[in-house]
């Protein structure tokens, strides 16, 4: 069989496996690789050189590069759940079963309809969407967005849940490192042996960085050889962490790194209990980035006929891989370095067609090396590629002089020089600094605690990179406070440097800067002809550098283009910001378990699994489950289960868990003047034994919170606030003690999970708390008035908190235990209560008899509300000062025409009153301008039998009687309301206090 | 970010909350609207070292006096609001 030939596998080398051979399949067909491959080389091995089409026009597009700034060769990786778009071949491992599709073809990858993109390549210019779709504008929804998304965008997404799972996790060290080349391993080793707590992240899977590809010799030893020594002495070391597959993507504040560690990206499917990645937090004294440098294109027309690659990712596939992207290879430089791949090439027993060199002269040693293999030395630059879908053919060279020349090949080579990875050195705002001297942008600085070294610092050199890493190393570790001895140093000879800059030939055909979002030369040129010269417009205007791979191929050979035409000098034209991440992370790692159910942490009520056993429907309320009601067999809807609940409280006797309130003990000498001081009324002046409704403002004299206070000793309040609040109040109230009140004597301790608290209502509630409750425990209206609050005992010995309060209107308590005898509790209520026909009620029947009695609650406690508005402005106390005391003087704050609180029912009995139906007086049409309010909180009331509500209205309190209109645009509602008194039920109070 | 509290030792970001300017004092009881006005709504928000106050509500729950630079990020000291915030007295 065909598949499996791997006709372009070298015989020799590589840093494979070919005893382990792994089947893939690319757009279907069936092709073999070994293990160690990418699936870029293992194509690359298959001959394979189309693997994609472009963004915008749909060209044919090969492979780049080797690593992850690889623009051209995205696919589409797995299938079904897991398929991930836009994965770079370059940097996916090969395994056995992968499945890959190409991408932005349609459809085939060999047919591509959308091609015909390239005829109409005119309009599709920088700011083509700007330019064309402007108008009309509900063209936008309908026709342009829906065709520019089919036309456009990168490889489909799943479409459904991830499967896997993401971890995330955090790690501490003295010197964590960027890569390990040269520079990442000497840095490693000077660290380590200083006894340095080191982290050591590569983002690929095999440690080494470009010996991997280009080799060399290290302390006499081939670099091969240096790395397994190296590998082993780090691996030796306790304090040392090697990090592989882990790539340093951000740096935070306080010496805080975020990393991304492919777990089992290389997997088909994660092993059982495994995830698929993992996002790391990393905090370290220092940081040594040794992330090496970017080997930069040369911008030429048809720079992206596949077969066109990067010289050194060339040498990677050939020395790490032992994959041959061409037979006959042609080479485009202008830069000693990029002649290594023609030595490569040679020494692989291929072919090398010939080299354009920009630069003037070419060292006796290269000329030899030419006239040895007998391939031509061509001084000049590649004006054109003859080739298309399946490869180069034929390279055009323009000579220096003028003169043309033809070679031809079945690959280019191209080497522009280097760009320093200045990524990670620039990410707090730093701007890299131009170097003339290798005609590259190097770190200026960098954020405190990190150092870059290396050629990622613009020292290219092996030599130059052990020993910086090296030096790195060991400042890093003796910055952390490690001084153990270093040993020697690695060494290695420094390469010969010579580079003549050269970003773009002009000639005719389209010369693409950014290949992932087809952006050519052309228009960057055409952004600066229409004013957009600086450097952020240029990048937004075309888009150049925008991709998922950030540009890191393009971006300083667009900025270098846009210094050409403007006239400008490169660091004159400048950088555009630099942001983390480096490589594209996924949402689900930075997510981790905090998805579906796990999205936030859930609270559960103390008797929540007693309720569940009863069927109750659970209702969000911040971080709580609560139960809602409890519905019973034959009920058609919650509305009958409500006032069920409802009318058996008012009746006998019900319960509710409402252990959901925040709880604080206040303790001190001083409990009762800090209270004073926080609450707009006095609790200095209240008896120990009682409780009292207690409600707190902002500075700014706007309501804040309201609760039930008790003072159990004289020294030992316990103060209760809403759900929603517990927490911030417990800050608010540590804020007003710490730094507000510090002379005060007194302490806070939230017990909000320490006590499990029910309301137990009704007429008949003093009946089942003596089956509670020890006997010897007065009840009575005397011994335990409204608004008592005392320790009780239990029958069994248990000790309870008892508060003689009523949210309900009824006669009722409020009990509390610890919190671990919450569910036994509502257990106990529940059999002692059946000779009662005791009811369980929910938080919407405890809603229905809080409105029915005019309490208000979250609605109405809205953030714009004050004391007055709530009908409760005589509860604030002149004789003291207090938190929003001055402010909740204001004039609009006391204005008399301020929205209030008021009750509002429909005038038809049998209609339904909504919440948001805004107040707009008889006779008028509805509009902003006779907006006098809007209805707050509403219920069915079993009492009334009829729909009522709570609401916000000007003047409300003066207008009871008055018959206004509840408008309803959003539900399409317009009726007739009465204003009314806001307490519905029983308002002299009788029934709570009986 | 990170923030070296002074009860619990150097800890993240997340365990804190931001208030704000850590400068303003509340006024005592008797020294009117315009002085609680100034007090409540006046609050520097500078490009550089400010004073603020951070809520160790993740830990000890200490109110903090943080200093920080507000265009670095860097917290050159910590130490507890004790009484930050307090009456100027005689103001
Ligand atoms: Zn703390």
């Amino acid at each position: 069989m065909v598949a499996g030939a791997q006709t372009h596998r070298l015989a020799n080398g590589g840093v494979i496996d070919r005893s382990t051979s792994l089947s893939f399949r690319f757009d279907g067909k069936t092709l073999l690789g070994f293990q160690g491959d990418t699936l870029a080389s293992a194509l690359v091995a298959n001959g394979v050189k189309l693997v994609g089409r472009s963004f915008k026009y749909h060209r044919p597009r090969g492979i780049l590069t080797a690593g992850s700034e690889e623009p051209n060769a995205l696919v589409e990786l797995r299938t079904g759940a897991r398929r991930e778009a836009n994965t770079k071949a370059t940097t996916a491992e090969l395994y056995e079963g992968l499945e890959a599709a190409s991408q932005n073809r349609w459809p085939s990858l060999n047919f591509d309809v959308m091609s015909v993109n390239q005829l109409f390549a005119p309009i599709f210019v920088a700011g083509f969407y700007y330019k064309t779709f402007m108008w009309p504008a509900k063209f936008w929804e309908t026709i342009y967005e829906p065709a520019i998304r089919r036309a456009a965008g990168l490889g489909r997404a799943a479409g459904v849940s991830d499967p896997d799972h993401y971890d995330k996790a955090w790690a501490h060290c003295d010197v964590v490192i960027a890569g390990s080349g040269p520079t990442g391993l000497a840095a490693a080793l000077a660290a380590g042996r200083s006894g340095a707590r080191v982290i050591l992240c590569e983002e690929d899977f095999v440690l080494g960085g470009r010996l991997l590809a280009d080799g060399g010799t290290i302390d006499g030893l081939p670099a091969a050889e240096w790395v397994a020594r190296t590998v082993a002495e780090l691996e030796a070391m306790p304090d040392v962490r090697i990090m592989t597959r882990t790539t340093l993507f951000g740096v935070y504040d306080g010496g805080t790194y975020g990393a991304i560690e492919r777990v089992n990206d290389h997997l088909p499917v994660p092993p059982e209990h495994q995830v698929r990645q993992r996002l790391w937090r990393i905090v370290a004294k220092r940081c040594v980035v040794a992330a090496g440098s970017i080997e930069r294109p040369i911008v030429f027309a048809g720079n992206d006929t596949p077969g066109v690659m990067m010289a050194s990712a060339m040498r990677s596939y050939i020395n790490r891989y032992a994959a041959a992207p061409a037979r006959r290879i042609a080479l485009f430089t202008n830069n000693e370095d990029g002649w290594r791949t023609a030595e490569t090439a040679i020494a692989a027993g291929l072919q090398v067609a010939a080299v354009i060199d920009a630069r003037p002269d070419v060292s006796p040693a290269h000329r030899s090396l030419a006239s040895k293999a007998g391939f031509p030395v061509l001084h000049g630059s590649v004006s054109g590629v003859d080739g298309g879908k399946n490869g180069v053919r034929k390279i055009s060279v323009a000579l220096t002089g003028g003169a043309r020349a033809e070679a031809e090949a079945d690959g280019l080579a191209v080497s522009g020089g280097w760009n320093p990875a200045v990524g990670l050195t620039s990410y707090h705002r730093g701007r890299p600094k131009w170097r003339d001297d290798i005609a590259a942008f190097v770190p200026d600085g960098a954020p405190p605690g990190m150092i870059a070294a290396g050629a990622a610092n613009g020292a290219f050199g092996l030599g130059a990179c052990l020993r910086e890493g090296f030096e790195a190393g060991a400042v890093a570790a003796r910055d952390a406070g490690r001084s153990g001895n270093i040993g020697s140093m690695p060494v290695a000879d420094d390469e010969a440097f010579s580079l003549t800059p050269l970003w773009h030939v002009a000639g005719k055909g389209k010369a693409f800067v950014d290949q992932q979002h087809d952006v050519t030369a052309s228009d960057v040129e055409l952004a600066q002809r229409e004013g957009f010269e600086s450097v952020e417009h240029l990048k937004r205007y075309t888009t150049l550098g925008m991709a998922t791979d950030q540009g890191k191929t393009s971006n300083v050979a667009g900025l270098a283009i846009m210094a050409a035409v403007t006239g400008k000098s490169i660091p004159e034209t400048g950088t555009t910001i630099y942001r983390p991440p480096y490589v594209p992370v996924a949402i689900g790692a930075f997510a981790g378990h905090h998805r579906d159910e796990n999205f936030h942490a859930t609270r559960l009520t103390p008797s929540h699994q007693w309720a569940a056993e009863q069927g109750a429907v659970f209702v969000d309320t911040g971080l709580w489950k609560r139960a809602q009601w409890y519905p019973r067999a034959g009920e058609k809807d919650w509305l009958e289960s409500v006032t069920r609940e409802v009318k058996a409280v008012r009746s006998g006797v019900g319960f509710c868990d409402v252990s959901t309130l925040g709880k604080i003990d206040v303790h001190g000498p001083d409990a009762g003047a800090f209270l004073d001081r926080v609450y707009i009324n006095a609790f200095s002046s209240l008896a120990v034994g009682k409780a009292r409704y207690g409600l707190m403002l902002r500075e700014d004299g706007i309501v804040y919170d309201d609760g039930t206070t008790s003072r159990l000793a004289e020294d030992h309040y316990f103060l209760t606030t809403t759900t929603a609040k517990a927490g911030l109040v417990m800050q608010h109230l540590e804020f007003c003690r710490q730094v507000l009140f510090p002379e005060l004597d007194v302490q806070l301790t939230s017990v909000s999970d320490q006590w499990a608290q029910f309301s137990i209502a009704g007429p008949k509630t003093r009946d089942l708390l003596k089956e509670i409750v020890d006997p010897a425990e007065d009840l009575s209206n005397e011994g335990f008035p409204f608004m008592g609050a005392r320790e009780v005992k239990l029958r069994g010995g248990l000790k309870a908190r008892l508060f003689r309060i009523s949210f309900s209107g009824e006669m009722a308590f409020e009990i509390s235990v610890p919190a671990r005898y919450g569910e036994a509790m509502a257990r106990n209520l529940m059999i002692a209560g059946k000779p009662f026909g005791v009811t369980p009620y929910g938080t919407e029947a405890l809603g229905v008899m809080r409105i029915e009695k005019g309490h208000v609650a979250g609605p109405e406690l809205n953030g714009t509300t004050t004391a007055g508005d709530l009908g409760l402005g005589k509860m604030m106390s002149t004789k003291k000062d207090f938190i929003g005391r001055v402010m909740a003087g204001r004039e609009a704050l006391v204005a008399p025409d301020r929205q209030v609180v008021v009750g509002i029912k429909p005038t038809d009995k049998a209609r339904r009153l909504r919440s948001g139906a805004h107040i707009i007086p008889k006779g008028e049409t509805p509009g902003p301008g006779n907006d006098q309010g809007y209805v707050t909180s509403v219920c069915f009331s079993p009492v009334l039998d009829q729909w009522i509500g709570l609401g916000l209205v000007e003047r409300g309190r003066e207008r009871i009687g008055e018959i206004v209109r509840a408008h309803d645009p959003l539900r399409g509602e317009d009726y007739d309301v009465e204003l009314c008194n806001s307490v519905f039920y029983d308002p002299d109070g009788g029934r709570q206090r009986g | 970010m990170r923030i070296i509290c002074p009860y619990c030792g150097e800890r993240e970001l997340g365990e804190f909350t931001y208030l704000g300017d850590a400068k303003p004092q509340r006024p005592a009881a008797d020294a009117g609207e315009d002085a609680v006005y100034d007090y409540v709504y006046l609050r520097d928000n500078i490009a550089g070292v400010m004073s603020e106050h951070w809520y160790h509500g993740g830990g000890c729950r200490a109110w903090l006096k943080v200093t920080r630079n507000t265009l670095t990020h860097e917290i050159s000291a910590v130490e507890p609001a004790a009484g930050v915030g307090a009456a100027k007295v005689g103001a």
